[in-house]
């Protein structure tokens, strides 16, 4: 019976086959006398085709196909925490303790551990109606999170019995319910399939910020939990260091970082530096908080279009725990090629620059599985999702930048000039937009006490008239502008170099929080309204700036930690003795 | 595994041909093509059909006809003979010996496409090495594990480069690099010098060849650096010895990947490249790196050309995704005599963050380089300012700057290429020519630095 699906064709990851057993559109299949796994993409007359998530090298004609009848899914249960999986949700240290140091075939896994036993807490009891989506007990999972265990969004009825507090597996049983069907047992595991989105109750609007500690994302271009944005860039512009660093710092619940088509070397580097750092909400290892997907450049791309959907199906599933997730997708163009890779194969008509025309559509998909929502457990918990995109030739018109525009709330454009002097995040103030201002608004506005929109847009204006008088400058150099435009020009050059530039690499800046963004706001434009008073006075701007407090301002942000944003404050009255000074002396 | 042979194919294009009414062929298998006269080329196939392959020739299609063409399948997958005897051979662009020198025990057969690294066997990389240069030193420091490209152009010493780094490296432990080096599409006079050159300085024992020149079939190309990678694999992983590949010209090898596409008739994507370039170029370059609990390591130099100096084109663009970082060469400072001219503002290496700074090189070192690099981008600025009003119409601060470049360019960037500079040597005179700039514009440098080192 089984035999009877033959492999006609091979090409590449993609294979033809033919025989009389049905398949289905997304079903997984095994592939050949290795097994290779793999998934039915297209059913035509008289055969069926196949995507394989490994290499097919010396696969042959004629070999057996073996159906599963079971989408393409990944488990869900205790376990997922400080785990790394690859695009297809199998672990890869277990694979490394079956296979070595390289990633050979066929090998097939479950994706958690079936031995380990978690410490469950139920917190229904016997008689309790209780339909999909609710939350049955809880599995402290690491020190940090509380794994909250859900009923399958396709089971409800009333409770028969439940397992009392004590260690299981994730297969033990540990309630059964009477649901319209009869009797069905419910252990801590469950299957969903990737491709398809998990339901909840309502969407609701994104009101809380994602805090992310990075000053130029936070105060000019900031995004809500369950936002989404963009990160495009060419190479050498800084996207994996500015993802690494809302992986590290985002105050989301559980962060999920899909590496997509990327360097074995950086999934390497959130490895070894993740279990050091330390949550400076919590102060628990980062990694206690964080999933790994890693599907590496050389990887089998075909694994690298469904690492995506596995990534944001975690994501979902804590969702509707009730938790705030955030997914990082590095790169979404690495998947937009895998995409064309395959479409090619297909020997698709393609649309723009050989993609298919259905590329819209499938970032829409993705993206829309966003968002903040009251989920079937009765909790709130959002989705946010931010993609890098690695535009062909840093070219930000090629098509997968252009669909992304289309699907995102707010668009941190990197640029190749800024990342060339060396001022990181190269986030381009200019390019960059939010759509997000007014959602986030009264989150700043509680702890910024009002003033964050006013120096948000103060900022802006003196970075958008620092542009424009860059321009003259190139013709008539600096010199000849009046001192009020010159003055501009300064204090462009410190919310530049002192609000604007953020080292990853320095332990006091590279998070930034919300008292240090202030409080640097408010001292760069207080020096600013200091100024004019000085220049209305007729003192020469350029005595203001070879005062020792302007070197100071700029270097303030490097030497300031955590808990010590009085520093910056208290510069404000070196600013003040030190213009006074100056004033005797006019 | 049994040789199947069928006479006669059924069409021939370009470096394809079809052999129809074949049976068990398995996909990516190796085919020997015999001629008329049963010379023989070798070939791998690219669709596995119930009833037909289409085999990709890597010797090209000339002089065979239709009728009279012998294909065996041999029933395996392309692969290279590895043992101790490889180091000091010359190979041709499939991984034959092509240095008439008696063969060697080969201790093991390898298909020349590798498996991936898990990721979480990876080790990161972290150890400095010294090239000697000032730019990379000091600006873009090349780690051991790490796929740092050449992006040259048309006419530019990329060569010299690479010898260069190839002769100078050594990791401030001490311990020497074996070298291997794969040449695609390449001038004879090119490959000679290379040769000549490593012999003569790392010894004839510590360097393999990989040799497709510019005359050579062009569809081999797609092999030869899967041939040079798997023998660097095999010295790294298995012999535990530290690697440095040099490939070159990469630019050569995607020219024959597109060749096969457009003769497959495949989707082009960019420029006439298949959608599946960066995957493609990702094979070979993550095959570079270092592992958990081997001593071994693989340093990745490919070399590539910008046609027409373009960094945008395809080749460049996705190697820059794909590798950690790129030194960038530069036609102006070729001009003025500035060697090695590496443009040091669009050169980047990722892994230097890693490597460098207290207890690997110097305390300095991240400053003083973010400094230079600081100072550089300005100098740029404003050699565009002086270019509109004139030099004499700079303020005192943008002629220092000038004057600051222009010593950067001559002094740190343009060492010439056989001079070899410790590291010492490089951060100092970066300190000495930041003198030229007054203490109010070293920003990124801490007081205390510019006290100890200024």
């Amino acid at each position: 019976m089984e035999d009877s699906i033959r492999i006609l064709r091979i090409n590449g990851p993609i294979i033809w086959s033919y025989g009389d057993t049905p398949l289905k559109i997304g079903e997984q299949v095994f592939v050949g006398n290795l097994q290779l796994i793999a998934e039915v993409i297209g059913i035509e007359a008289d055969h069926t085709i196949i995507q394989v998530y490994e290499d097919t090298i010396e696969l042959k004609p004629g070999e057996p196909v073996y159906p599963t009848g079971l989408p393409l899914s990944i488990e869900l249960a205790p376990g997922l925490i400080s785990s790394i999986f690859d695009g297809i949700g199998r672990p890869l240290d277990y694979l490394a303790t079956k296979e070595g140091d390289f990633l050979k075939r066929g090998t097939h896994s479950e994706g958690l551990d079936r031995e380990k036993k978690w410490e469950f807490t139920p917190s229904v009891k016997k008689g309790d109606l209780i339909s999909g989506g609710e939350i049955i007990g809880n599995v402290k999972e690491t020190s940090l999170f509380n794994h909250r265990i859900l009923l399958p969004p396709s089971i409800s009825g009333r409770v028969v019995s439940v397992r009392e507090h004590d260690e299981y597996t994730i297969e033990d049983e540990i309630l059964q319910i009477e649901t319209s069907k009869g009797t069905e047992s419910v252990s801590m595991l469950q299957k969903w399939p990737v491709r398809t989105s998990r339901p909840f109750i309502k969407r609701l609007q994104n009101k809380k910020m994602l805090f992310t500690g990075q000053r130029v994302l936070d105060f000019l271009f900031p995004i809500p939990k369950g936002g989404v944005a963009a990160i495009p860039g060419g190479f050498g512009t800084g996207k994996t260091v500015t993802q690494h660093q809302l992986a590290k710092w985002s105050d989301a619940d559980i962060i999920i970082y899909v590496g997509c088509g990327e360097r074995g070397n950086e999934m390497t580097q959130v490895l070894t530096e993740f279990p050091e750092l330390v949550d400076p909400v919590t102060e628990r290892p980062l990694m206690e908080r964080t999933i790994l997907i890693a599907n590496t450049s050389n990887m089998p791309v075909t694994a690298r279009e469904s690492s995506i959907y596995t990534g944001i199906t975690l994501a979902e599933y804590f969702r509707d725990q009730g938790y705030d997730v955030a997914v990082m997708a590095d790169s979404t163009s690495r998947w937009a090629e895998a995409l064309r890779e395959i479409s090619g194969r297909l020997e698709e008509m393609p649309a723009e620059q050989g993609y298919p025309a259905y590329l819209g559509s499938r970032l829409a998909e993705f993206y829309e599985r966003a968002g903040s929502v009251l989920a079937l457990s009765h909790r709130e918990g959002s989705v946010s999702i931010i993609g890098a995109v690695s535009p062909a030739g840093s070219d930000f018109s090629e098509p997968v930048t252009q669909n992304t525009k289309r699907f995102i709330g707010a668009f941190w454009a990197l640029s190749k000039e800024l990342a060339s002097a060396r001022h990181f995040p190269a986030i381009s103030w200019t390019d960059s937009y939010s759509e997000y201002i007014e959602n986030v608004k009264p989150w700043w506005d509680q702890f910024g006490n009002d003033k964050w929109s006013s120096f948000r847009n103060r900022m802006m204006y003196l970075l958008t008239e620092d542009q424009r008088l860059q321009q003259i400058i190139k013709i008539i150099g600096a010199d000849s502008l009046p001192d009020d435009q010159r003055l501009i020009l300064e204090t462009a050059k410190l919310i530049k170099q002192g609000f604007l530039q953020q080292s990853a690499i320095n332990p006091n800046d590279a998070y930034s929080s919300i008292e240090k963004q202030m409080s640097l706001a408010e001292l760069i434009l207080y020096y600013y309204d200091e100024s004019r008073e000085l220049l209305k006075k007729g003192i020469p701007v350029i005595r203001i700036w070879a005062l020792p407090i302007t070197t100071e301002i700029l270097r303030i942000k490097d030497k300031t930690p955590k808990g010590e944003e009085h520093f910056i404050s208290e510069l404000k009255s070196r600013i003040n003795k030190e213009f006074s000074e100056l004033k005797t002396r006019y | 595994m049994s040789v199947k042979e069928y006479t006669g194919v059924e069409r021939i294009n370009g470096p394809l041909l079809v052999v129809s009414g074949t049976k068990d062929i398995g996909f990516g298998e190796i085919v020997e093509v015999l001629d008329r006269n049963s010379e023989k080329r070798l070939g791998q196939v690219l669709i596995a059909d119930m009833n037909f392959v289409l085999v990709q020739v890597f010797e090209g299609t000339k002089n065979l006809d239709s009728p009279a063409t012998k294909v065996r399948f041999i029933g395996k997958s392309v692969q290279f003979a590895v043992g101790k005897g490889i180091l000091g051979r010359i190979f041709d662009g499939l991984g034959r010996l092509r240095d008439n020198l008696p063969p060697y025990l080969a201790e093991d057969f390898l298909s020349v496409n590798g498996l991936p690294i898990n990721p979480i066997k990876r080790q990161y990389p972290e150890d400095f090495i010294q090239t000697g240069i000032s730019s990379i030193d000091g600006l873009n420091t090349l780690i051991r594990g790490q796929k740092l490209p050449i992006f040259s152009g048309a006419g530019l010493p990329s060569h010299r480069l690479a010898a260069q780094i190839a002769t100078q490296s050594r990791l401030l432990g001490g311990e020497d690099f074996v070298v291997v080096f794969a040449a695609m599409g390449v001038k004879n006079d090119l490959a000679e010098f290379f040769v000549e050159k490593l012999s003569q300085t790392s010894g004839s024992s510590r360097s393999v060849f990989f040799l497709n020149l510019a005359n050579e079939p062009a569809i081999e190309r797609i092999i030869t650096p899967r041939c040079a990678l798997t023998a660097a694999e095999y010295l790294a992983y298995t012999l535990g010895m530290h690697v440095l590949v040099i490939m070159i010209d990469m630019t050569s090898y995607c020219e024959a990947l597109r060749e096969t596409a457009i003769a497959k008739e495949e989707v082009p994507s960019q420029k006439g490249y298949p959608g599946y370039l960066y995957s493609d170029l990702a094979s070979l370059y993550e095959r570079t790196g270092r592992i958990k609990g081997r001593s071994g390591s693989i340093t990745q130099i490919a070399i590539l050309t910008m046609p027409n100096d373009d960094i945008s084109h395809p080749v460049p663009d996705l190697t820059g995704y794909i590798t950690e970082g790129q030194i960038v060469l530069d036609r102006r400072l070729y001009g003025l005599g500035i060697n090695p001219p590496i443009n040091v503002l669009p050169s980047l290496s990722r892994l230097m963050k890693d490597g460098i700074g207290k207890d690997k090189t110097r305390e300095d070192h991240v400053n003083l380089s973010s400094q230079l690099y600081a100072a550089y981008a300005k100098v740029h600025e404003i050699r565009a300012l002086a270019a509109i009003i004139g030099e004499e119409d700079l303020s005192s601060l943008d002629r220092s700057y000038i004057e600051f470049g222009n010593r950067f360019e001559k002094e740190f960037i343009g060492q010439g290429f056989d001079v070899e500079r410790k590291l010492e040597e490089t951060l100092n005179l970066g300190w000495s020519i930041l003198r030229i700039l007054p203490r109010s514009e070293l920003t990124r440098v801490t007081e205390e630095e510019i006290e100890r080192y200024l």
